[in-house]
C-alpha cells in the first residue's frame, strides 16, 4: 500500500461507519443542498411578512435547522467519535456561559443600584436620529453613517 | 523521505490532524460564537440598532448565502471523490469550492464598497463596529479557506494526501455554518 494510499484508508477509517467511507452517493448531497436552498428562500421570504413571530421562526429558526443540516450531513457529525462532540460542546457551553455572565449588564440600562447613563444617551440619540430620518428624505442616500457611538 | 510521526498518527482512534481542525473549529466557535453573542445582546439593548441595520443589502446577503451553501456541497463532493480514491474529480470540485469563495469576496467587496462609499463605515456607531468586525473576521476565513483549499487541490490532482480534502471540506463546512447565522443576524433582523 502507498504512503498516499494508507492515509487515505486511515482518513476514511474513523468516520464510524462498518466500511469506514459515509456510503452517500453524490445525489444524498445535492438533495441535501435543495432543501436547504428551499430553507434559505424561506428565511428570507418569511420576514417580508412584517409579523415577528414569522420572522423569528423563518430567520432564526430556520438558521438552526440549516445549521444542523450541515453538520449532519456535510460534516458527518453524526457518525464521529463521543470525543468530537465533547469538544464542540464544552466550547458551546463556554459560550453560553460568557453570554450568560454579561448580557443582563450589556441589555439592562438600568438596575436596583446602578444606571447606565452613556448607554441609555445613546439609545435616546439613535431613536431620535431615526424618526428624523423617517420624517426626512427616508432614502439611504444621506451618506451620514447612521448617527451616535 | 520519512513523513513527520504526526502524520499518520491516530490519536484516540481519531488522524491527528483531523483531530487538530475539529480542536480549530472548537476554538472559532469560542471566537465567532463570543462575536454573534455580542452582537445579539447589544442588538436586545438597542432598539436603534434596527434603523442601522436598515441598510444592509439583504438580497446580496442572501446570495451570498447561497454562494457558500453551493461551495459546501461542492466540499463534500470533493471530499466524496477523495474517498473514492479519485485525486483529480476531488481537485476539480475543490477548485469550483474556491471559485465560490472569491464570488463570496466580489460580492462582499461591491457591498462594502457602497457602504462606505454611503457613509456607514466601522466607526460611525457600535452596529456598524460590529458588522464589519463579524463580516471581516469571516472574510478572512474565507480567504485562508481559498488558499489552503488551492494547495490542497494541487496535491489531490497529484493523488497526494486526499487525506486533506475532508479536513480543508471541515472547515470549509463551518465558515459555512457561520455565515448562516450572521445572515439573519446583520441582513435579516431589521
Amino acid at each position: 500500500m502507498s504512503e498516499h494510499a494508507h492515509d487515505h484508508d486511515q482518513s476514511g477509517a474513523d468516520q464510524g461507519g462498518d466500511d469506514g467511507h459515509h456510503g452517500h452517493p453524490d445525489s444524498h448531497y445535492i438533495k441535501i443542498w435543495a432543501i436547504l436552498c428551499v430553507l434559505l428562500m424561506i428565511s428570507v421570504l418569511g420576514p417580508e411578512l412584517g409579523v415577528q413571530l414569522v420572522t423569528l421562526i423563518t430567520a432564526f429558526g430556520i438558521a438552526f435547522v440549516k445549521a444542523y443540516m450541515v453538520a449532519k450531513n456535510f460534516m458527518h457529525l453524526d457518525v464521529e467519535k463521543p470525543i468530537i462532540h465533547y469538544i464542540l460542546g464544552t466550547c458551546l457551553v463556554f459560550m453560553v456561559l460568557f453570554f450568560s455572565a454579561v448580557a443582563p449588564d450589556v441589555m439592562e440600562h438600568d438596575g436596583s443600584n446602578w444606571e447606565h447613563l452613556t448607554a441609555k444617551q445613546v439609545v435616546a440619540d439613535g431613536l431620535e436620529a431615526m424618526e428624523a430620518e423617517q420624517g426626512g428624505h427616508g432614502d439611504d442616500d444621506h451618506g451620514d453613517g447612521g448617527g451616535g457611538h | 523521505m520519512q513523513k513527520p510521526i504526526a502524520t499518520n498518527r491516530s490519536s484516540m482512534g481519531i488522524p491527528t490532524g483531523k483531530l487538530a481542525v475539529w480542536w480549530v473549529i472548537g476554538s472559532e466557535i469560542v471566537i465567532f460564537g463570543g462575536i454573534l453573542a455580542s452582537y445579539l445582546m447589544h442588538r436586545l439593548g438597542h432598539p436603534e440598532w434596527a434603523n442601522y441595520a436598515q441598510h444592509t443589502n439583504t438580497m446580496a446577503g442572501a446570495f451570498n448565502t447561497l454562494v457558500l451553501l453551493t461551495s459546501s456541497l461542492t466540499a463534500v463532493l470533493a471530499h466524496n471523490a477523495a474517498e473514492r480514491g479519485d485525486g483529480k474529480r476531488a481537485a476539480n470540485f475543490l477548485l469550483l469550492t474556491v471559485g465560490g469563495a472569491v464570488t463570496f469576496l466580489i460580492v462582499k467587496g461591491f457591498e462594502w464598497n457602497y457602504e462606505i462609499t454611503h457613509g456607514y463605515v466601522i466607526s460611525s456607531n457600535q452596529f456598524w463596529s460590529f458588522y464589519y468586525t463579524a463580516a471581516g473576521v469571516h472574510a478572512m476565513h474565507v480567504i485562508a479557506g481559498a488558499i489552503l483549499m488551492v494547495w490542497v487541490s494541487t496535491l489531490a490532482r497529484k493523488g497526494q494526501e486526499l487525506q486533506r480534502v475532508e479536513l480543508i471540506g471541515l472547515y470549509w463546512h463551518f465558515v459555512d455554518l457561520v455565515w448562516i447565522f450572521l445572515f439573519p443576524l446583520l441582513y435579516i433582523a431589521k
